[in-house]
């Protein structure tokens, strides 16, 4: 561990960081927000709709809040979780491409909570300029994600960045990002500020070259330093899935920590995603941030406590007014995943509510755990008490969109006046909302739907 | 004469924040450029910011209709192999 790192903060901090300390894994809880959704450079392993497994973030789809969201989101897991002690912003996007939402998210925290320790993650780019504000605010630890020194290495890695108002692309681009992540570590050495490097191994790409970047950023003073392999499917949609690059073997990746030692290697990381919460080792989730189904299942039966629904209050779009007096309509929705129409009426372990009022602004007013009443084709629709449940949870409603539902159920809900409606299955929730709510209007085209056209979107007359 | 966002759009929110006129409008989680507002970042930099900046491909059209970052050119993944894996 470099010297410069024994001052003024002392050992405390990251003995009680569950990242930075193998020991801390098992005592204390973090939290990551996601509040920062654009980014200023495009990785080859990073698709922004879907969530990045490599740099432990959400897609840009699932669980963006704002700051004030963010707040609330911390004290209530602050109130269920006595030993969360590190709140940490690393995404939708880059923390420091959204400096506002980042910053103002910061202070808010540390106004209410000044012993939470405050983390951010970052590639770099726009780190230089920030580091001023990150020592003033007291941010005890920042992430890099450092892929390569070389701008020959960076290339295959970075396709382009946008700098100085300009979409830079190749080694050009690769050379600026590089040196402003090298400056920007080191100016937050020299403000005593603890630096953690990610770096993703990329095998053909940067696997020879990642003890080069280990020495180099062992020379700034870094604190640790974690290689994590490449996670590299299709599905994601990035670059290195689609044009198949492979991912590392174990053996790859052991093989290249064991050519870096300067400094604490880590490895016990988890790659969890930036909306996570909880012990890394016995990870709490909560589920209104769009963790996958499948995601809540793993937890559940793996006995990990899932913490209850946290409501959020959606956006309300800037320049739309909503005077109180106003009465929304209100919608129902059947999702797995908290930005998709993708449940079975009978299968959703949630339903979530909107409200939709008359100058457009869309809440998202509840979220109700449901019992479930179908369990297999056999007993579908049988268990009635549950049904009854939710038709009286869902009265106010005028309809619950959900990807398909039964016959029984359906004729339930509109004998009491909630319409079912299956022809939004997979569409994006707010997105089948907007829809139903202008149908009988104009219909805005819709995102991800029509692959064949490209339609222009008409702005709605907004009068600004 | 202005920019229009399409469907390929990600809601990334980072053309709204370097549109100088704050041309850009989210309704709804639904990203749309307001024609009166947007002058093509004509007076102020040398390209349109929200597609310089913009990750998605085909999701800022000029004034024509073109896509400005068309398939392809922004990640390096060949349509063909793009379009396969639209959902
Ligand atoms: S810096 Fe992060 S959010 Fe931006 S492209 Fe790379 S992985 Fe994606
Ligand atoms: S072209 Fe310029 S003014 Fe028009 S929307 Fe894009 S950033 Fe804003
Ligand atoms: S930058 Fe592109 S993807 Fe992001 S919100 Fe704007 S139009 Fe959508």
């Amino acid at each position: 561990m470099s010297l410069s790192h024994s001052g003024l903060r002392g050992e405390r901090s990251l003995d009680h960081h569950p990242c930075f300390s193998e020991e801390a894994v098992h005592h204390y809880a973090r939290m990551h927000l996601a509040v920062a959704p654009a980014c200023n450079i495009q990785c080859h392993y990073c698709h922004r709709k879907y969530d990045c497994a490599n740099e432990s973030r959400p897609g840009v789809v699932s669980g963006l809040v704002t700051p004030e969201e963010a707040l609330v989101r911390v004290s209530m897991a602050k109130a269920r979780l006595p030993n969360l002690t590190v709140i940490g912003i690393a995404g939708p996007g880059d923390a420091l491409a959204n400096p506002a939402r980042t910053f103002e998210t910061c202070r808010r925290i540390l106004a209410e909570f000044p012993d939470l320790m405050l983390c951010l993650s970052t590639n770099g780019l726009a780190l230089p300029e920030h580091v001023d504000t990150i020592a003033t605010l007291g941010i005890h630890h920042v992430t890099v994600t450092i892929n390569a020194i070389d701008p020959e290495v960076g290339r295959h890695i970075y396709p382009w960045i946008y700098w100085k108002n300009r979409r830079i692309r190749s080694s050009e681009a690769a050379k600026i990002l590089i040196d402003r992540q090298q400056e920007g570590i080191a100016r937050l050495v020299t403000k005593k500020i603890w630096v953690k490097i990610n770096s993703v191994l990329i095998p053909g790409v940067n696997d020879d070259h990642l003890p080069k970047v280990h020495t180099a950023i062992a020379g700034h003073g870094v604190f640790t330093h974690n290689i994590m392999p490449l996670i590299s499917v299709p599905e994601h949609g990035t670059y290195y899935g689609l044009m198949g690059q492979r991912e590392p073997t174990a053996h790859e990746l052991t093989r290249v920590r064991s050519r870096c030692g300067l400094v604490k290697m880590m490895t016990h990381c988890r790659q969890c995603r930036s909306d996570a919460i909880g012990l890394l080792n016995d990870e709490i989730l909560e589920n209104d941030a769009g963790m996958s189904s499948c995601r809540s299942e793993q937890v559940n039966s793996s006995g990990g406590r899932v913490i209850p629904l946290i409501p959020v209050t959606g956006h309300v779009p800037p320049g739309i007014s909503r005077p109180d007096r106003m009465v929304p309509r209100r919608i129902a929705i059947a999702s797995h995943d908290g930005v998709h129409v993708n449940a079975h009426f009978g299968q959703a372990s949630i339903l979530t509510i909107f409200e939709c009022f008359p100058d457009g602004g869309i809440r998202q007013s509840a979220q109700w755990p449901v019992p479930r009443y179908c369990f297999g084709d056999a007993d579908c629709g049988t268990e009635q008490a549950p049904l009854e449940t939710i038709v009286t949870m869902l009265s106010g409603c005028e309809a619950i969109l959900c990807e398909r539902i039964g016959y029984g159920p359906w004729q339930r809900l509109e004998a009491a006046g909630i319409q079912p409606i299956n022809t939004y299955a997979g569409w994006r929730i707010l997105q089948a909302i907007a829809d139903h709510i202008g149908k009988h209007g104009t219909s805005t085209p819709m995102g991800g739907l029509n692959h064949g056209i490209l339609e222009p979107r008409l702005a709605v007359a907004s009068g600004r | 004469m202005a920019m229009t966002i399409t469907q390929r759009c990600l809601g990334c929110y980072a053309c709204e924040q370097v549109c100088p006129n704050q041309a850009i409008e989210i309704l709804a989680g639904i990203f749309t450029i307001i024609a009166e507002l947007c002058q093509e970042c004509i007076d102020d930099f040398s390209v349109p910011q929200c597609s310089a900046i913009c990750p998605a491909e085909e999701a800022i059209l000029d004034r024509h209709g073109y896509a400005v970052n068309p398939l392809g050119s922004l990640t390096g993944v060949p349509a063909e192999i793009r379009s396969r894996w639209m959902v």
